[in-house]
């Protein structure tokens, strides 16, 4: 059975957090001005008039003291999902996260779950100020005990916001804040059943392609898409993965890809220095290399600090810049 | 050795001297008065043990079997006492040196050492003790005491009425962790919400080697008021001033007062830590002036001087002690180094492929040396 409605990528993330408060009495949200104002970007709109303030609350302005007290919450048997209101905001938790939240299961031998979710809206090109369009994936994928996701499209921001709820171990998962407004079909009858939570950790093929594969999450799997209709047009086949996940990574569905099409392509808006790509170029190295037609190769941030909003859209990776790098790969 | 301005000794509550004489306090006298013969024998039982059980393991790093080992000596009276106070489903976040807590709360404290050997980053069951493992970054664990007493508060059992019901929860924490930003969003967390919490900091006088000044101007108590948060200093070296003020700060938390800041004004006899040493920061002129002051001396001499405590008492007390010393060393010294492969449980509480492939490469790599002694 599916009922199918057409959804920003928003209001998919609040229907997933209300369905997640519908059916679990002890999941809480927690954060700045989540409450009566639904959050700067109205992804938790209209959730405290229908849950009240116990479950939907609004926090005092102090990071670390939102992640910290939604472990202790979490230790007594909620579910709690924090909501850090830009991505250069979540540094003052980074503590909590890192070093309490990550470890409380291993640190426990198991005994203690904690499953905190952490919603970030991330990466840039809305026009912000500094601190408004960071995107720290690689920070959180580094420390064993995370898992770190994004979605791309309003029907994955629904079912993996209810699986990262779900999912006994803490979530980060990034909102690419970019693509907020974008609408698509969401089939709300998809919930987050055992499927999804396992899944939660998958890549997902959008497009087969036989030349050159692009591996993208969040807010870049929309230009991979245009980058391989742009290329087909050349006469070149694209394939798309969604990698939906930067923690764990899904090297099986990227490798099983790229030994057909012998080349890829990593784009995603963080700087390509340590990032999702840098990793994953290594892991292709080491499990196809006689595959490669060609070295793989990055499209991202620069190593610099996030640029002026005047700047940003030669700082984020372009259309233009995704199929130079298929381009550089093809002739390789 | 008392200090002058504004972190002296003054304005603490005390219903015990240095010399043993019971005193009244108006206001806590009343808390004290349950604390017949039996009880305070109670207390003075756990202090000498978590006392005996604290040389044991300051012997065992020495002997090489703890890689470290932080000493509770001193701080007898203010984790004891208050930990008396405490109902069995009160739960507590304790820092890294609440052994004596531990103790009372009922701990096999062979499972302290685990952290401490090196073959356990916990040791026990949160849930066996209603306290969770220690926590070693300074001040983290009182955001996660706050958060859990607001879950306490969702599951309704504060202002109930009935005792057996209605849950506080204690953070214990140190001097230096009132500098801590965590320290300070709990306290905020905690007042808004006004949650179930009390904050019990022990003012040990030194976090390592800085002394309370390089942490504050102010006595520690006088942070609570600009929280909105009620606070009262301690003498810690009383154990039934600081049952007192424990009790009163449990009651208030669980009738859905809030939450209350302790300061218990006690000394860390020892050092920080078996890695450190007192003597590059401090005077044995101050050191002496504190063991003046010693909590068990103290208790000892009160019981004996009312009858409460003779000779067979103490004897039993002392054969229990010397009974825990003896297990926990035994106990600790047959810990032996865990599986290597049990470095990578746990990691996930779901299935988590990129650990299950270094689990599998790493158990192929060490199954492909040769056995020692002879051919595969």
């Amino acid at each position: 059975m599916s009922h199918v409605e057409r959804l920003t990528l928003a209001k998919a993330i609040n229907t997933g957090l209300r369905r997640a408060l519908e059916t679990d009495p002890k999941v809480v949200l927690m954060g700045e001005d989540i409450g009566q104002l639904g959050g700067v970007f109205r992804v938790t709109e209209g959730l405290q008039k229908d849950f009240g303030a116990e479950r939907v609350v609004d926090s005092p302005l102090a990071e670390s003291g939102i992640v910290g007290t939604a472990i202790g919450m979490a230790l007594r048997g909620y579910r709690p999902v924090c909501e850090i209101q830009f991505d250069g905001f979540v540094f003052p938790a980074f503590d909590q996260i890192t070093t309490q939240l990550a470890k409380m299961h291993y640190r426990s031998s198991g005994t203690l779950t904690v499953p905190v979710v952490i919603r970030i809206p991330y990466g840039g090109g809305i026009g912000a100020v500094e601190h408004h369009s960071e995107s720290p994936e690689a920070l959180f994928a580094h420390t064993a005990g995370l898992r770190v996701v994004s979605p791309s499209s309003p029907q994955d921001a629904y079912t993996m916001i209810q699986a990262a709820v779900a999912s006994p171990d803490p979530v980060i998962f990034l909102e690419p804040k970019g693509r907020y407004w974008e609408k698509g079909d969401v089939d709300l009858e998809s919930g987050p059943d055992a499927g999804a939570i396992a899944g939660l950790g998958l890549a997902r093929t959008l497009r087969n392609g036989t030349d050159v594969t692009i591996a993208a999450y969040g807010p870049t799997v929309g230009t991979a898409l245009k980058a391989a209709e742009t290329a087909a047009g050349e006469g070149t086949s694209v394939e798309v993965i969604d990698l939906r996940s930067v923690s764990p990574l899904d090297f099986a569905t990227v490798i099983a890809s790229v030994r057909r099409t012998g080349r890829l392509v990593v784009v995603h808006e963080a700087p390509t220095y340590f990032g999702a790509g840098a990793e994953l170029a290594a892991r292709v190295t080491e499990e196809c290399f006689y595959s490669l037609e060609s070295p793989v190769l990055r499209v991202g941030g620069f190593h610099t600090p996030y640029p002026v909003a005047k700047l940003e859209h030669d700082y984020l990776p372009s259309l233009d810049r995704v199929l130079d790098a298929v381009d550089r790969a093809l002739a390789y | 050795m008392t200090q002058h301005g504004p972190l002296a000794d003054d304005g603490l509550v005390q219903l015990l001297t240095p010399g043993g004489e019971r005193v009244e306090h108006p206001e806590y006298s009343p808390r004290a008065a349950a604390l017949d013969g039996a009880a305070l024998r109670a207390m003075y039982r756990d202090m000498v043990l978590v006392r005996a059980f604290d040389a044991e393991a300051t012997s065992l790093q020495r002997q090489g079997e703890l890689g470290l080992w932080a000493q509770c000596l001193g701080q007898e009276a203010a984790q004891i006492g208050s930990a008396h106070a405490l109902a069995a489903q009160d739960f507590v976040f304790p820092s890294y040196r609440e052994h004596g807590v531990l103790l009372s709360r009922g701990m096999d404290m062979s499972r302290v050492l685990r952290l401490f050997r090196g073959v356990d980053h916990g040791g026990w069951d949160p849930a066996e003790y209603n306290t969770h493992l220690y926590t070693l970054v300074i001040g983290s664990h009182a955001l996660h005491a706050t958060g859990y007493a607001m879950g306490v508060q969702r599951d309704g059992l504060v202002g109930t009425g009935d005792p057996a019901r209605d849950t506080a929860v204690v953070a214990y924490f140190g001097d230096g962790a009132t500098s801590q930003g965590d320290t300070n969003e709990a306290l905020v967390f905690a007042a808004v919400n006004n949650a179930p919490v009390v904050f019990f900091c022990q003012n040990n006088q030194w976090a390592i080697s800085e002394p309370t000044t390089h942490q504050a101007r102010v006595a520690l108590a006088d942070r609570g008021p600009g929280f909105g948060i009620p606070s009262v200093r301690v003498d810690g070296n009383d154990v039934i001033a600081s049952y007192a003020v424990t009790a009163e700060a449990l009651e208030r938390a669980r009738s859905g007062g809030g939450p209350t800041f302790i300061e218990a004004f006690t000394y860390r006899m020892g050092a920080h830590t078996t890695s450190d040493d007192p003597t590059k920061y401090r005077s044995s002129a101050e050191e002496e002036y504190w063991r003046q002051r010693d909590p068990i001396d103290r208790l000892r001499t009160y019981l004996e001087n009312a009858g409460e405590l003779d000779a067979s008492h103490e004897a039993e007390i002392q054969a229990q002690a010397t009974e825990l010393s003896e297990r926990v060393r035994r106990e600790t010294k047959a810990l032996g180094r865990p599986e290597t492969a049990s470095m990578f449980e746990h990691v996930y509480a779901s299935e988590n492929q990129l650990v299950a492939e270094e689990k599998a490469w790493f158990t192929e790599f060490e199954d492909s040396f040769l056995p020692a002694g002879g051919a595969r």
